[in-house]
């Protein structure tokens, strides 16, 4: 095995290209997975059993299964129903779904966290639902919970590659075409392990900074009770 | 009706190899994840360093790259792995990587006295890890593995992609030769399910037992 440093820079710039779709696809599947995630989550707490029961079985379906076929599911059947979409489309959702029903349970532990009595205490001064969810459950939720959430990210940006397998040309599927076209594998396919490397090394530091910022919130209203 | 009889067997085959797969994947990522995750908390530096090493290499990099690597890469150095073994090495490696930290954390979890008990009874330090700490600390790592395993079940999905004859590729073989999307796809999502269901049942029942007897001993 050699290591021909002329072949990585010539291979540089396509790459470059592929890494560029993987962030934009890790990006928006998450801004996805957040939101959809808060849904599910404050879906799974409804009084009225038609929604919460439904919402659990969804949440534990996906999480069960692997999110290769969930995207093969996107990407072939949804054409016969009549629903074509791009690659790329189709992988961000796919990606946002699976990891909306992660992100749910994330929000759902910081729901549980929050103490009985600010629920109570919304009640008394009679705020609405809505409003005791938007101006004191969630508030308190959420904080807490951003490092958690942020870990998300970083699962998600690594399970990318994944949408090669449905076309899109992200950095994994640049490399394997270069590696196909050429016939050497090691210089493309170590060097997306090296990006994916470097990328979740330096997120992980920013998840303790995270951590050291957000993770006491949780811990202040409780000293108080 | 005869003809979806056959395919049918066709993706039960493929379910068979998946269920292989995460069989040996898992004893792998277990036995992984015991020496990976002690050596993290080992008192000799060098384990340490090398146990830190390939958890955050492998938590690090993507699965889907590791498998890539270890099936195209180690062949030009001179090892050449079935795809069977390729998918099993990088599964196993990857989650075990994730479990050696619920390894470390669970045996960090157990309550300090149990170790100073221990030291004041003369254990060895084998003795206090083998029949005091780990009896403890494999109570708190059960249901993480739990989640671990399925993950693992999920990641056997990509092995398609190295051409492993899994559930996954099964269902593109029949797609290919009936043209019939729904169906195929539909059943190994189906059959994925009730294995990830099986494993947490089963999970689940292995904590009940190990935990019979425990109740008032843990806080």
């Amino acid at each position: 095995m050699d290591w021909d440093w002329q072949f990585v820079w010539q291979i540089l710039p396509t790459l470059a290209e592929g890494a560029k779709i993987t962030i934009i696809a890790t990006l928006l599947g998450y801004v996805l997975a957040v939101v959809l995630g808060l849904v599910l989550a404050v879906m799974r707490r409804s009084h009225n059993g038609f929604v919460s029961k439904p919402t659990a079985g969804v949440v534990e379906f996906v999480r069960g299964t692997p999110l290769l076929v969930q995207l093969y599911f996107l990407f072939y059947i949804l054409p016969e129903a009549g629903i074509t979409l791009g690659p790329l489309v189709a992988g961000v959702i796919g990606l946002g779904l699976h990891y909306a029903t992660y992100t749910s349970e994330v929000y759902r532990a910081g729901i549980d966290n929050v103490p009985r009595g600010q629920w109570e205490a919304a009640k008394a001064c009679n705020l609405t639902a809505r409003q005791t969810w938007r101006h004191i459950v969630l508030p308190q939720a959420i904080m807490p919970v951003i490092p958690a959430l942020a870990n998300y990210l970083i699962a998600m940006f690594k399970e990318t590659p994944l949408l090669s397998a449905i076309t899109v040309l992200e950095l994994m599927n640049q490399a394997r075409s270069i590696a196909n076209y050429n016939y050497r594998y090691v210089e493309p396919i170590t060097l997306v392990g090296v990006f994916f490397l470097v990328i979740s090394l330096i997120s992980v530091i920013g998840v303790k900074y995270l951590e050291r910022r957000f993770g006491s919130y949780g811990n202040r209203g409780r000293a108080a009770t | 009706m005869e003809m979806w009889l056959g395919y049918m067997q066709l993706i039960l085959h493929g379910a068979w190899i998946t269920i292989q797969l995460t069989v040996y994947g898992c004893a792998f990522a277990l036995a992984v994840a015991l020496v990976a995750g002690l050596g993290r908390i080992s008192p000799f530096a060098p384990v340490r360093w090398i146990s830190v090493g390939y958890i955050e290499f492998f938590r690090g990099t993507s699965i889907f790259v590791q498998l890539f690597w270890i099936y195209y890469v180690l062949p030009l150095m001179g090892f050449t792995l079935s795809p069977m073994q390729a998918g099993v090495l990088a599964l196993g490696l990857n989650v075990g990587a994730y479990g050696a930290e619920v390894v470390r954390s669970a045996v960090q979890a157990v309550d300090e006295g149990q170790k100073e008990a221990a030291v004041a009874v003369n254990l060895t330090r084998y003795q206090t890890m083998r029949h005091v700490i780990l009896p403890q600390a494999i109570v708190i790592m059960l249901p993480t593995f739990g989640n671990n395993a399925i993950e693992l079940l999920k990641g056997t999905a990509i092995v398609s992609l190295i051409s492993l004859s899994d559930m996954t590729f099964q269902a593109q073989v029949v797609r290919a030769q009936t043209g019939n999307t729904a169906v195929p796809f539909i059943t190994i999502l189906l059959l994925y399910f009730a294995i990830a269901s099986v494993i947490s049942f089963a999970v689940r029942s292995l904590e009940r037992r190990l935990t019979r007897g425990l109740d008032g001993v843990r806080a």
